[in-house]
């Protein structure tokens, strides 16, 4: 007998805003086969992407286009297809349909 | 030439909570239709019907200006700047959410619905310093575009981070008038409360929403008596 297995998608989240951040994170884990993971500053985020690969980076508040732009030269070195992502919004409202989009054009 | 979109009322997503009833003109929460992602920077538009005694409990917001209009009855505004306020049909309500700001939003009313839109525009500028404001916006005046929003603290109406323009019209039947876009690069989502309209040609009944951009202006004429909000925004951001 085989067993076929979803591959689970894995979301980091990077965010200075922790309750902010622990909404995003509660929202996704609430999807099958989705996990969250939370990085409260931008050196958290790159010894993230170290040990892990993430389909998809939710960039959040408190984050700014310089550390963006430092997080995805750090996902080059790495080779890492991580898609890279605004979030705007702080909640529900939007969270899904960015990341949906996100898998998109992976 | 100008490009346009129609998005009829019956198109639209909608949400059933009970207490909150929800029509959305773009994807939202559980809503997702790839080709009703937004319009340039206009991301939500969403109709709510919230029942008496009901509401939106504490929640986050960030990176987004947050605009409310109610339509009918009121709604209790707490933030975590603050804030407590009450906001009813005849007001606008602002929410620069910036880097970080929890609120609620309830129907202190036990027994009428609040009806509201709630709006969001994508910011020019992320991780601003959160911010509140509501005033009363005019919603006498007939047969003229009425700014209640705008890029400039000082212009009428509320104010937000984003080069976006938006004025009400309450219109009597056949009345024409020529929307002139504040902007190069703006595109104008008109919505229709109540009432039929016509935009250069194009039949938008209640409820609909019509995009248009790639022009300078257009000419809005009212089939019936009509009240509609027109939301200019950059079509890039």
């Amino acid at each position: 007998m085989w067993l076929y297995h979803k591959a689970m998608i894995n979301i980091l989240i990077v965010c200075t805003n922790e309750p902010i951040a622990a909404t995003i994170a509660r929202l996704i884990d609430k999807v099958e086969d989705w996990h969250a993971t939370i990085a409260l500053s931008l050196n958290d985020a790159m010894g993230n992407c170290y040990a892990k690969t993430f389909e998809v980076i939710l960039i959040g508040s408190g984050i700014t286009q310089a550390q963006e732009d430092i997080l995805k030269l750090h996902l080059e070195k790495l080779k890492a297809s991580s898609a890279v992502v605004k979030h705007y919004g702080g909640g529900s409202g939007l969270l899904y349909a960015e990341i949906y989009q996100a898998l998109a054009t992976k | 030439m100008a490009q346009t979109v129609l998005h009829t009322a019956n198109t639209r997503g909608a949400a059933d909570h009970g207490w909150l009833k929800s029509f959305h003109s773009f994807s939202f929460a559980g809503y997702y239709n790839p080709d009703r992602i937004h319009f340039g920077a206009l991301r939500v538009l969403n109709d709510d019907f919230v029942t008496g005694g009901m509401g939106f409990g504490e929640h986050p917001h960030d990176n987004m200006e947050i605009i409310s209009i109610p339509l009918e009855g009121e709604l209790q505004h707490k933030d975590s700047l603050g804030n407590t306020a009450t906001i009813k049909a005849g007001e606008i309500q602002v929410m620069s959410a910036g880097t970080g700001v929890y609120h609620s939003e309830y129907n202190p009313d036990g027994k009428n619905p609040a009806k509201f839109l709630q709006i969001w525009v994508f910011p020019n500028q992320r991780n601003v310093e959160p911010r509140y404001d509501q005033i009363t916006i005019d919603r006498d005046t007939r047969n003229e575009f009425v700014q209640v929003l705008s890029p400039n603290a000082d212009d009428a109406g509320v104010w937000i981070y984003q080069d976006a323009w938006f004025n009400m019209g309450r219109f009597d039947a056949n009345t024409a008038k020529t929307y002139q876009l504040n902007k190069e690069g703006n595109g104008a989502y008109i919505f229709v409360l109540n009432g039929s309209i016509k935009i250069d040609g194009q039949d938008v009944h209640t409820r609909d929403g019509f995009g248009i951009w790639d022009t300078d202006k257009f000419e809005i004429s009212a089939s019936t008596d009509a009240e509609f909000l027109i939301m200019e925004v950059p079509m890039k951001f």
